[in-house]
């Protein structure tokens, strides 16, 4: 199976139009130098409020963007020839989270680092910080798949999108956050980071078939 | 160009279709074998498209079956996707790449190891006369342009069932008998065709069977 021709595909359509792509990662940027400027630039209160910060701020700007996942696709008729291809229409899915999450989520997890310097995040627990959200924002990725898949037949999905959403991935958000929070004040941060690894087991296994099974729903009308 | 053509035939039974409270089609039923060609005819919005959705597998019909072989789309899949190519409405063409790089993109998803290669697709683009548009983001070519390039798809996934759903739209006098040709082409080396069109094809020794759709209403 020609994997890479697939995966290059996406990543090339995503070069072109880089633009877009920057959209989130400026989004993140704003949205957690905000934060300094409507509290207080206490040092101490920003160190406390960094993980949480990081947490939404990322989960926030993983939404842009996320609802054009599949609807160019739906648009110029792609989707219909990636549903009659002989190759499984969830491994294709998995490949196209898997590269969206390439061009949005990573640059976010990397920019983390250096806003939570910002925010005056302890250096020596930053690690786990960017360990929890490499974990994390993969899963963001696949649960913001599931609504983009199901909302992708509608003209106003992009608003349903995040009301479908936002309320999945709490779970992500409470450990997310947590493990940062433990690792700043140096307690142990291992148990709330194995459970976003699982979640990413669950939603790598398990998502792949939602997804799949909301765009043939979509398309079935 | 395909393996031996004992009952390789598309057959339809009993076909029942509802939009809602409107039935598009009711009892039809039909059978197609290798090197014969049907044309779904009636007025806009008599269903042609979700018939010929319901043939893909991509609709669902309310009533009835559509064997390939012998065997319901059901239970085929897999099997029966490899054997079929579709051209609808939109042409599946991303505007962000060149003819090229879309037709590459097409090798990879129909997973075929031989139908991958640079020769195949530079030999497709020539024969649907795009050779001095291949590397041309596609959203910079004409509408016609972009047909001919979804045209193209027919011609590389070398399969034995073609759908087409107004395949006509957009194309010149000289695109039409490029598709002429193709059909021609297709039907003598034992491929069945389905299309929607609201001109008649002129395919010459090759019979065409006709649907009409909107009758039963």
């Amino acid at each position: 199976m020609r994997v890479t021709a697939l995966i290059e595909r996406d990543l090339r359509l995503a070069y072109r139009r880089r633009g877009e792509l920057v959209t989130p990662v400026i989004f993140f940027v704003i949205v957690t130098a905000l934060f300094p400027l409507a509290l207080s630039p206490e040092p101490a209160l920003l160190r406390s409020l960094a993980p949480g910060v990081i947490w939404v701020a990322a989960l926030l700007a993983g939404l842009i963007g996320q609802d054009s996942l599949f609807k160019s696709d739906y648009e110029d008729g792609s989707l219909e020839l990636m549903l009659l291809s002989p190759i499984p229409l969830e491994w294709m899915v998995l490949l196209r989270v898997f590269t969206h999450w390439l061009v949005t989520g990573l640059p976010l997890v990397i920019l983390s680092s250096l806003m939570a310097l910002l925010l005056n995040y302890p250096t020596n627990a930053m690690d786990v910080l960017v360990m929890g959200l490499l974990l994390g924002t993969p899963v963001l990725s696949f649960l913001g798949a599931v609504g983009a898949g199901l909302t992708v037949g509608l003209r106003r999905g992009g608003m349903l999108l995040p009301i479908l959403v936002l309320p999945l991935s709490v779970p992500v958000l409470i450990f997310g956050a947590a493990a940062a929070g433990r690792a700043a004040l140096a307690e142990p941060a291992a148990a709330p980071l194995y459970f976003l690894g699982a979640m990413l087991v669950l939603a790598l296994t398990l998502a792949p078939f939602a997804i799949a099974g909301g765009l043939r729903v979509s398309l079935e009308s | 160009m395909y393996e031996p053509a004992t009952s390789q035939t598309l057959s339809v039974h009993n076909l029942a279709i509802w939009r809602g409270e409107r039935c598009l089609c009711r009892g039809l039923s039909f059978q197609l074998s290798a090197g014969e060609a049907l044309q779904v005819q009636g007025q806009n919005g008599a269903g042609k498209t979700t018939l010929i959705r319901v043939l893909t597998g991509l609709g669902r019909a309310d009533e009835g079956e559509v064997r390939w072989r012998g065997e319901s789309l059901r239970r085929t899949g897999a099997e029966y996707r490899a054997c079929l190519a579709y051209l609808g409405h939109s042409n599946g063409v991303k505007l962000g790449l060149s003819p090229r790089e879309n037709l590459a993109a097409f090798c990879a998803l129909l997973a075929l190891p031989d139908s991958g290669g640079v020769d195949d697709v530079k030999g497709v683009l020539e024969r649907v006369g795009l050779s001095a548009q291949a590397d041309l983001p596609c959203g910079m070519l004409s509408m016609g342009q972009r047909r001919r390039t979804a045209l193209a798809r027919l011609l590389l996934a070398r399969a034995r069932l073609w759908f087409l759903d107004e395949p006509l739209a957009s194309l010149d006098v000289s695109g039409v008998a490029l598709l002429t040709e193709m059909l021609k082409a297709h039907l003598a080396g034992g491929g069945i065709a389905v299309f929607a069109t609201h001109q008649l094809l002129d395919l010459g020794p090759f019979p065409v069977k006709a649907v009409a759709l909107g009758l039963a209403a």
